[in-house]
């Protein structure tokens, strides 16, 4: 039977040949649970019973649940704040670091340590550095200069920001290396070319420079967005206690989703919230291709 | 060819013959076995194996295997194994789970001619009768827990005070009195520990409501019931902790109560008996235990929890036979002596926990003499239902709210959670 094939089609078996297992494998571990999950979104089950047809209900009741869309606001919260700041950080590093020659492979290895740190390991030393005297770092030095207490994690207001910093310092290696890939990648010869023109820094960095590495920016962008929008580690070890606290205030929506699966047993009603963040997840990367793509 | 092939037929037949002899002889002292399932923790996969050795030697027909696996995945693992046929014939699962457990049809009640609800009823602490239904008992636990103050004797001695307060307001006085400021008025230690997310919110609910003369909930716990005269001055207590001056607390305070108390830095410190284990190992830490302090007019109350024992409906014929036979061990006055000395939790039954060495212990005495006055809170999803009284006193400390709004917008919040589940 095999004999009988002609080049093409051997070619064409063999391919398949190959590709099964990745197929196979994602058939199996992403495609098959995505489905499970969209199909749970519309049944009660609480991990134990037997599934019940919902309808929609879940999703009512998502539209119609205070605590989810206080969810949603923060969960955009983190992806407006710490994208473009994570952005603009980790440019204006990779920018100068490139041009430096002295201990350049330290600082890059400074910089890039975070990223390798373990989240959990991070969030409960900054969980300790912000907490109120004796015990805080940040609050001990502003008390050793007479600066009153500040409430980082115990506020509603001062709680996201302050989660959201070592997320972004953690993730700020990563940017770093991949803008320093970019820049190295945009030729000389137009470097060399605009300085024998006479052409301020500025100009070469908003003519040439942004404009070449405007892959590496849609790059990062969808990267740290998704990122930002699945944040989750962070917040969760910083308020073990009262996990998303005060108040909902910094409870993005994995968690959210975690807390309803998990604690609650409620998995129809998590599932609709994954799908949910599925759906925002997909919008907001398909959004950003397509702004920062054409021009 | 013939006269060797002989030998070999033979040889072949008393083979067969024997092995089939075997066989039989090994299905007639053949041991029932049976499975139990806990999660994973030290001192009670300790204690089980040794109850397990004890009951073993007791019954030789039967075996029991022990299977244990991290908390998180307990309950998956035991859904996903009971509908199979597979898993545990006596499993241990946290009280607040069991309606989840027998609505999936996941566990069946234990025999009334073994377990006959009036005994029960008498043998254990009040607060275990949570597990009954109708003319049976569900499960029933081998251990309890419950709360009481724990003290730090280095800063009561500091701050004069000699003997722990037995009254709400000795212990707010005690609490002003060990409580430290720096200079510029920051809480450097606290008399007493405050934190909702912690235990606060059981003593909150079953012991501050009742001592100010209400009833937390109505119609067995169907019903919320604290958004009265009676709730409000319970919350204005505990909130009020913080505001005195000096303080008697401040919320928030080195993260985590227990980790206040352990660093030295609290007075005083409400949490469970699990705790003791964690405190015992601290050095140079001197603490003592006392009953929680009384109502203004002498009301005493106290929250338990439990894990208890259930028979899986996967257990039939024998295997539910000597499942119950393992249960009647597991809750027996001998096996419940060497949980507390093993695992240091408190005896369900009184018989255990009121005897004269263990009521007086100095460590264990106040938990079990709590437990006489417990309330076991049914809770259809206790963390939703702690959130909504950590939210309530968090809206009033961190956002100035008003108390009574707050009080009655958690009331309404709990009582949704308990109608949804229905």
């Amino acid at each position: 039977m095999y004999k009988s094939l002609t080049i093409r089609q051997k070619q064409i078996v063999w391919a398949w040949g190959f590709l099964a297992l990745p197929v196979l494998f994602y058939t199996v571990i992403r495609f098959y649970p995505t489905g499970n999950a969209i199909l749970i979104s519309f049944q009660n089950w609480n991990l134990l019973g037997t599934r019940t047809w919902a309808g929609f209900d879940n999703y009512i009741k998502l539209f119609n649940d205070p605590v989810f869309w206080k969810v949603f606001a923060n969960t955009f919260k983190y992806l407006l704040i710490g994208t473009p700041l994570s952005l603009l950080i980790s440019f204006i590093i990779a920018y100068h670091l490139d041009q430096l020659r002295f201990m350049h492979g330290f600082l890059r290895m400074l910089y890039f340590l975070p990223f390798m740190t373990s989240a959990v390991a991070m969030a409960w030393v900054w969980r300790w550095f912000y907490q109120p005297v004796p015990t805080g770092l940040f609050n001990n030095l502003l008390a050793s200069v007479g600066i009153g207490q500040i409430a980082f994690l115990n506020s509603t207001t001062n709680a996201l920001p302050a989660i959201l910093a070592p997320a972004i310092w953690a993730g700020l290696g990563f940017q770093i290396i991949i803008f320093m890939a970019g820049l190295r990648s945009i030729p000389k010869s137009y470097y060399e070319a605009a300085r024998i023109d006479g052409v301020g820094w500025w100009t070469i960095l908003w003519e040439i420079t942004l404009p070449l590495l405007k892959p590496t920016i849609v790059f990062i962008v969808v990267f740290s967005s998704i990122g930002f929008l699945r944040i989750f580690d962070h917040v969760f070890n910083m308020t073990t206690n009262n996990p998303g606290g005060p108040l909902n205030s910094t409870k993005p929506l994995v968690l959210m989703i975690y807390d309803t699966a998990f604690s609650s047993f409620d998995m129809g009603y998590a599932a609709a919230q994954t799908v949910v963040l599925f759906t925002v997840l997909l919008v907001v990367s398909l959004v950003q291709l397509r702004i920062l793509r054409d021009k | 060819m013939t006269i060797r092939r002989i030998p070999g037929l033979a040889r072949a037949t008393l083979f067969a013959t024997a092995t089939s002899v075997a066989g039989l002889l090994g299905s007639a002292a053949h041991a029932v076995e049976i499975q139990y399932w806990q999660y994973f923790f030290d001192a009670r996969i300790a204690a089980m194996e040794q109850l397990i050795e004890k009951f073993e030697a007791a019954n030789p027909d039967i075996t029991v295997k022990m299977t244990h696996f991290p908390y998180a995945d307990y309950r998956t693992k035991v859904a996903a194994a009971v509908p199979a046929g597979e898993g545990p014939d006596v499993v241990q699962l946290f009280y607040g789970w069991l309606n989840d457990y027998v609505d999936a049809k996941l566990i069946q009640p234990l025999p009334a001619d073994v377990f006959p609800v009036d005994r029960i009823d008498a043998e254990f602490f009040p607060m275990v009768q949570a597990m009954k239904e109708g003319d049976s008992y569900w499960a029933l636990p081998t251990a309890v827990r419950s709360l009481a103050l724990f003290y730090n004797e280095r800063l009561m001695e500091e701050a004069g005070i000699d003997a722990p307060p037995a009254t709400l307001d000795e212990l707010v006085a005690a609490a002003q009195a060990m409580t430290k400021l720096d200079g510029a008025g920051n809480v450097t230690t606290v008399g007493l520990t405050a934190g909702m997310t912690a235990q606060d919110h059981h003593w909150l609910r079953e012991v501050l409501v009742r001592q100010m003369g209400g009833e937390p909930y109505l119609d067995d716990y169907t019903k919320v019931n604290y958004d009265t005269e009676a709730g409000r001055k319970a919350l204005d207590f505990y909130t009020g902790l913080a505001s005195g001056t000096p303080p008697a607390t401040s919320f928030g305070f080195m993260d985590e109560p227990q980790a206040a108390f352990k660093a030295g830095r609290a007075g005083m410190h409400i949490d469970g008996s699990f705790r003791i284990g964690a405190l015992a190992e601290i050095r140079g830490l001197k603490w003592g235990v006392a009953e929680l302090p009384a109502g203004p007019d002498g009301t005493k109350s106290n929250y338990s929890s439990y894990w208890v024992n259930a028979i899986t409906t996967k257990a039939e014929g024998e295997k539910f036979d000597a499942s119950v036979k393992f249960m009647e061990y597991i809750v027996s006055d001998e096996a419940m002596q060497l949980w507390l000395d093993v695992v240091g939790e408190l005896p369900a039954k009184p018989s255990v926990g009121m005897t004269e060495k263990n009521a007086n212990d100095p460590v264990f005495g106040p938990f079990i003499r709590g437990l006489e006055y417990a309330h076991t809170t049914k809770f259809v999803n206790e963390s939703a239902q702690r959130d909504v009284l950590v939210q309530m006193v968090d809206k009033i400390i961190l956002e100035g709210g008003d108390p009574a709004a707050a009080l009655s917008e958690a009331a309404a919040a709990e009582q949704k959670i308990i109608d949804d589940a229905k």
